[in-house]
């Protein structure tokens, strides 16, 4: 199955590419970040800020501000919940899902018949796996989800987690862009 | 709740709660932040220095939406326990995976792969197929249900 691609005109721009690439690790923490940033790939302060501001309307930077993670600050939980949803009803039992504070994810995904059944992913976190647990069974009964298969995928441990690097290897500029999925 | 969490002042929840969205595109963001806690400018900037050297804070910056630049999925395998280590190795050694995890499940190893394009990405999951012998789950996004307004943080 296909990837859903957004080409976005922008990203043909070679400026976008250079400020994404300059900020997907984060802003120095500075009195005037815009500005050193522009420095570093030729931009002037105001240039940055105009660049932002059209990426984030068009959606290529989901948010700009502080990233928490969520462990050090005792969301010690966190489980995959996954959902067979029947196809027609998968667009409006996303929306309702996604709505809830603690689903940081929600995704529509392909079913692999006959080995993963699943189509909605969710990603709920908690202080602990009883808080996770409660949570799931309120999606089910605020979403009305009593006869729809789903499985909760706590994680165990972590081996690895940083940003995306959307570059061809190379070397150390590759860079890493954060991606949520 | 984690012990870091206490050591935190009002002003720290503040900064951590409020501003994980909208950061101010003003030439300086950190002053209007300061202006809206009621702290300066030069407090906000420590304030955020600690919480990113205690690991509380990963950058001040941009999340991306996926699939905007490069395409990306989320995989997974279900690896004979006594090879997990191993196979998580051989995943994670990948420069185009990341959050590589293992979960309670018959498929416990997932992971995203994130590649320029989709003729990469595939190439990458045929490659960890090949080297664990196992088949990989290849789950991409096809839709996003969820608008992210960051991460509402309870105190209680």
């Amino acid at each position: 199955m296909d990837m859903i691609v957004t080409p976005s005109p922008l990203l043909a721009d070679e400026r976008a590419q250079a400020l994404i690439s300059a900020i997907q690790d984060g802003l120095p923490l500075v009195p005037r970040p815009y500005a050193a940033i522009g420095e570093r790939i030729g931009l002037s302060e105001q240039e940055v800020i105009e660049c932002l501001r059209i990426l984030l309307e068009q959606g290529v930077i989901k948010r700009l501000g502080v990233v928490v993670r969520h462990r050090p600050l005792g969301y010690d939980a966190n489980a995959m919940v996954v959902w067979d949803v029947p196809d027609e009803r998968v667009q409006a039992l996303g929306v309702c899902l996604g709505r809830f504070p603690f689903v940081t994810l929600c995704y529509r995904r392909p079913r692999r018949l006959p080995v993963w059944p699943y189509n909605l992913f969710t990603m709920i976190h908690g202080r602990d796996r009883e808080q996770v647990l409660a949570r799931v069974a309120e999606l089910v009964d605020r979403c009305d989800l009593g006869d729809v298969p789903h499985q909760a995928l706590f994680s165990r441990q972590c081996f690895k987690q940083r940003g995306a690097r959307y570059g061809r290897a190379r070397g150390s500029d590759a860079g890493s862009l954060e991606v949520v999925q | 709740m984690g012990d870091s969490l206490l050591q935190l002042s009002d002003a720290e929840r503040r900064l951590l709660n409020d501003f994980q969205h909208g950061l101010p595109l003003d030439p300086c963001p950190f002053a209007r932040i300061a202006d809206a806690l009621g702290m300066s400018e030069s407090q906000v900037i420590e304030a955020l220095q600690a919480l990113q050297a205690s690991g509380v804070v990963s950058r001040v910056g941009p999340v991306f939406r996926p699939n905007r630049v490069g395409v990306s999925t989320l995989a997974a395998l279900a690896v004979p326990s006594e090879r997990l280590a191993e196979v998580a190795t051989l995943v994670s050694a990948c420069p185009e995976v990341n959050h590589n995890y293992e979960r309670e499940h018959a498929y416990n190893l997932w992971f995203v792969v994130t590649a320029p394009d989709r003729e990469r990405l595939d190439e990458v999951l045929d490659d960890i197929a090949d080297r664990s012998g196992l088949d990989v789950l290849d789950l991409p996004m096809l839709e996003d249900y969820f608008i992210d307004l960051g991460f509402r943080l309870q105190w209680t």
